[in-house]
């Protein structure tokens, strides 16, 4: 017994596997397991570097004609596992498909998932995650308790990804099977927003803008910063939700996993939703004319004052050096 | 048309949030209020049902103590009928019991079209239980959708991605889940509030739905303090605190 074979769903963008997903394979070799990728698509592209970062086995669905991974790639898992090879874990990135596939496999398998974790460990037969909840003020320590496969999904940036395992995984097909009344839906048409600069849950400085901008025209004062600094804009949910950034810019909880070297947040109080996705950051700068914002209980440097007088300050003498 | 949309009351999220200390799950006694993230989904709901021309809007929902505030709160924006999931057994329940649940309420509802729910909570976020609730009633599903319409029976939905967005088609019924900002939900009026007095809330258990086994295969073991990032300097701005900024990124060579 033990936990000795372990699964990841590999998620993969222009035939390369995403940062998650190494993580998560790094992770899952350091418990000294068996590991599997799990992955949509034919799977020859992301072989080597899956294998190199510990999946020794990388099953692939083949294409999906469109349909969503989160019914497709579920029913394939469950084929496998219906076959005989049956995980003890199964790891999923904290990400809208990897949300999805754990969702229907946890139906089709009728087991428990755990979810937003940050940290896993094993004892003996034992699967024990870690959970930051509070906008990580507490950690919550959970086990499961059921039959296996445990279902686990892990927020980005939780582990180091790191190389080294040795040769290409051994690609082998796992096709999706007929997905009845549950494959209605079909994408039609895919939009990528093109951005500029280094990428929000990338870049070295992030610029974040909250509900203290006062309006969406300023908005252009964080991006004006961002770019002058080589980093990335970013925003609070507040004003993702009223409209006045796209989606792809929210930090937090519902949004990306940013842990700059340096974070710069305009006008931003620190709801939990909010810090839960930045206070990894290694330096955090904090501009806010509430002396009371939370966000001044983790900022290293803070300035009780008006975003609209110093980030104009700021950005024209950075302009000026 | 009729959508059903589920709904979660939960603590006000502007009180500090609190475990109860023999379970260690959130606490949710006493007044509970309608999580906000579900106010687009009803707000969606009303839409495509004002838009289809007939139909309405149901709720479904899960608390702990026959809470109704935020139920009344949908009720008054213009849903007209509700199943209530209240039952002890169900405290604490995971995110799996949950959906299971939910999807045997809706069947109290009649058939639906279309079944909506936010994409998480405000107060647990698993995030998992609209695709587990298709999953159940063996239906397709997107999630997190942006935009949401419905043409010739065929549900139009740009869904959200990690790079930008899919345009996806989907056969109905089926389930889909909203995000923040999908729609501006509206304020219940006057009239409405008063109207959402004498709607129908049927209040039911997990046995009147026929969901049996009511168990999870989980177990919080412990709850520890993270460790504490230390507040550093904080300054009042005097005109000149852009130069502290100027030096700390010089500091740490970001400039």
């Amino acid at each position: 017994m033990g936990i000795d074979n372990i699964w990841v769903f590999a998620q993969a963008a222009d035939g390369a596997p995403t940062t998650g997903t190494l993580e998560l394979l790094t992770k899952a070799r350091s418990l000294g397991s068996n590991v599997s990728a799990f992955i949509a698509g034919d799977g020859t592209a992301e072989a080597s570097a899956l294998g190199d970062h510990g999946a020794a086995k990388v099953y692939a669905t083949g294409d999906l004609g469109g349909v969503l991974p989160g019914v497709a790639v579920s029913s394939a898992m469950k084929t496998v596992i219906d076959g005989g090879d049956t995980p003890d874990l199964i790891m999923f990135p904290q990400s809208y498909e990897g949300r999805d596939v754990m969702s229907r496999l946890s139906v089709k398998l009728d087991r428990t998932v755990l979810t937003n974790s940050t940290e896993v460990s094993v004892d003996g037969d034992s699967v024990t995650v870690q959970t930051p909840i509070f906008g990580g003020a507490k950690l919550v320590n959970s086990t499961f308790t059921g039959e296996v496969p445990h279902l686990a999904a892990f927020r980005p940036k939780s582990f180091a990804a790191e190389a080294g395992a040795g040769a290409a995984g051994e690609v082998v097909s796992a096709p999706v099977p007929d997905l009845g009344s549950t494959g209605g839906a079909t994408v039609t048409a895919v939009h990528v927003e093109e951005t500029s600069g280094p990428k929000l849950d990338e870049a070295a400085v992030v610029v974040a803008g909250g509900r203290g901008i006062g309006e969406a025209e300023k908005f252009e004062m964080v991006e004006n910063l961002a770019k002058l600094l080589k980093g990335a804009p970013g925003a609070s949910r507040a004003i993702v939700d009223a409209g006045w950034v796209p989606y792809s810019y929210q930090v937090g909880q519902t949004g990306k996993v940013v842990k700059p070297t340096v974070y710069i947040a305009a006008g931003i109080s620190g709801a939990t939703q909010h810090m839960v996705g930045m206070k990894g950051a290694k330096n955090i700068i904090a501009i806010n004319k509430d002396q009371e914002a939370p966000i001044f209980g983790i900022a290293d440097l803070g300035i009780v004052g008006d975003v609209h007088k110093v980030l104009p300050q700021l950005i024209a003498a950075l302009e000026s050096r | 048309m009729h959508v059903i949309v589920c709904v979660k009351q939960i603590p006000d999220p502007a009180l500090p949030g609190e475990l109860d200390p023999t379970t260690n799950t959130l606490k949710r006694e006493g007044k509970l209020i309608l999580d906000e993230s579900d106010s687009y989904g009803v707000e969606m709901a009303l839409q495509l049902v004002a838009a289809a021309g007939d139909g309405e809007v149901s709720l479904v929902s899960m608390a702990p103590n026959d809470e109704v505030s935020g139920l009344r709160t949908a009720l008054a924006m213009g849903a007209a009928k509700a199943v209530l999931v209240s039952d002890p057994t169900l405290a604490g329940a995971d995110a799996l019991t949950t959906a299971k649940v939910l999807a045997a309420a809706t069947k109290k509802l009649g058939d639906a079209d279309l079944i909506i729910a936010g994409t998480e909570s405000s107060d647990g976020y698993t995030g998992t239980v609209p695709e587990q609730m298709a999953e159940v009633l063996g239906l397709p599903s997107v999630t997190f959708a942006k935009t949401v319409e419905v043409a010739d029976g065929t549900l139009k939905v740009d869904r959200q991605t990690e790079e930008g967005y899919d345009e996806v088609t989907c056969s109905l019924p089926a389930v889909v889940s909203v995000t923040a900002g999908v729609v501006e939900p509206r304020y219940p009026s006057f009239k409405g509030i008063m109207s959402a007095k004498s709607k129908p809330v049927e209040n039911v258990t997990a046995a009147d739905l026929g969901v049996e086994s009511v168990s999870w295969a989980q177990q919080i073991v412990s709850v520890e303090d993270a460790p504490a990032r230390e507040a550093g300097e904080i300054i009042e701005d005097d005109g000149e605190s852009f130069n502290k900024i100027v030096e700390f990124l010089d500091e740490l060579k970001v400039i």
